[in-house]
């Protein structure tokens, strides 16, 4: 826990797997964890703008979630990420949403 | 001087439906000697339990969890049972047991279990999952799969199926059966119970598709005509060039949290940017095990490949969503 602002040390995401034998991540050091956590906000923000909304990171810890209106959640991971977009929505985020995969083929193109 | 105890002790769930054979599979393996260091947790649906009696090895390192089933109302006892294994196992009130095998109940779902062991608090520090065996009855394995949800499904997880009471049904039904296991987990090893040496080693070992370092799709075809679990759909992928990790991740993430009960399995091993050697995903439902690095490539195909199992999705609109979310620019 963050003495300073009382944060618990969240689970730990699949794609921040900590390195250990075997185990295939890019936590090696500080730098490379604070890398990956830039790159994950900047994909996140990739489907999220679709939504309205953005992401950004916060203290290395979690990540701050908001709407076009200036609602804002704190969320730990990545997987809360989409649980809270969606309440924040009111709707699903579904990546099989043929609209949305359109939308992101276009982008590709 | 015995090895060392591994860090991560690895669970293996055995699981199939009522009467598929679970515990003569389990009598059967416990009489390898290679398995004499293994604890064994047994859950019985029924009031008075009998498996335990059945497989004659009564001692400290056999638990069982009676009067509920452990994937939903007493998944709270799993877990202590479990944790209590390891208490004593470290105060030296117990053999130093290697690997950990459960037998769940037929009615069981075996994603809450595999979920308990990943997820727990405690338990994810000191036990690793291995591998998922499932026994279907060959005689009315055909029946059950179709009417039975619970029995799909842990056909659909299995990294291991065993095919019981082959003795007893005729090849046409068996062979029928077959494929009707491969149109909904294509690439679990089959072995069949009655003609086949059932090795303890094969069975247990590695951690599914991540230590066998291949994703075979080419197993015994799928019957054209059988309509059985219809609702449950492969879709096997291959992607050339490397695979964004950070993309990806975000990706099954998003496609795992709002499709998750419905994606029975995720797994394949990816060519990914930046890494030298392939890095295989395992993912079960909800659940994702931690990626593994494999040593090397299994043979010279560098794509990266992905099977997904699902019950209820159309597998071209996950194609197209992978490959729009997670394509590299």
């Amino acid at each position: 826990m963050c003495a300073l602002c009382g944060v618990l040390g969240d689970a730990e995401h699949w794609t921040a797997a900590v390195a250990r034998p075997g185990v295939f991540t890019r936590n090696i050091d500080p730098a490379s964890r604070r890398r990956e956590r830039i790159k994950q906000v900047a994909e996140a923000n990739r489907i999220l703008h679709h939504y309205g909304m953005t992401v950004a990171d916060w203290q290395g810890s979690a990540f701050v979630l908001s709407t076009a209106t200036g609602k804002t959640e704190i969320v730990d991971n990545l997987v809360h990420l989409w649980t809270a977009a969606e309440r924040l929505l009111g709707r699903p985020c579904d990546p099989l949403d043929a609209d949305l995969v359109l939308l992101m083929e276009r982008e590709l193109a | 001087m015995p090895d060392a105890l591994p860090d991560f002790t690895p669970v293996t769930l055995i699981t199939g439906f009522l009467g598929s054979g679970k515990t003569t599979l389990l009598q059967r393996l416990l009489l390898d000697p290679r398995l004499s260091d293994t604890a064994v947790l047994i859950n019985e649906f029924g009031e008075i339990g009998l498996d335990h009696y059945l497989l004659e090895r009564i001692d400290e390192t056999m638990v069982m969890l009676q009067s509920g089933c452990v994937c939903c109302t007493i998944r709270g006892e799993l877990s202590m049972a479990i944790k209590d294994l390891h208490s004593r196992r470290e105060r030296g009130l117990l053999p130093p047991f290697r690997r950990l095998l459960i037998e769940s109940t037929g009615l069981a779902d075996p994603f809450p279990i595999l979920s308990t062991v990943r997820s727990d608090p405690v338990l994810r520090h000191h036990f690793s999952l291995g591998t998922v065996i499932t026994t279907v009855d060959a005689v009315n394995g055909a029946r059950t799969l179709d009417a039975q949800p619970e029995s799909a499904k842990q056909a659909a997880i299995a990294d291991r199926l065993v095919l019981t009471k082959t003795d007893i049904a005729t090849s046409e039904t068996a062979d029928h059966l077959t494929r009707q296991l491969r149109r909904i987990n294509p690439e679990a090893p089959l072995w069949r119970s009655a003609e086949d040496d059932l090795d303890a080693e094969a069975l247990l070992s590695g951690e599914g598709v991540e230590r066998r370092g291949s994703v075979d799709c080419c197993g015994d075809a799928p019957d054209p005509h059988d309509h059985h679990a219809s609702d449950i759909a492969t879709l096997a992928l291959s992607l050339d060039g490397p695979v964004d990790w950070t993309r990806f991740g975000v990706w099954l993430t998003m496609l795992l949290h709002r499709h998750g009960d419905a994606l029975l399995r995720v797994k394949g091993i990816l060519n990914v940017a930046d890494a030298a050697t392939p890095v295989a995903v395992h993912a079960v439902q909800h659940l994702v095990h931690p990626p593994r690095h494999l040593d090397a490539w299994p043979d010279e195909d560098r794509r990266s490949r992905l099977v997904f199992i699902a019950r209820g999705l159309d597998p071209a609109l996950i194609e197209r969503s992978f490959r729009a979310f997670s394509a590299r620019r």
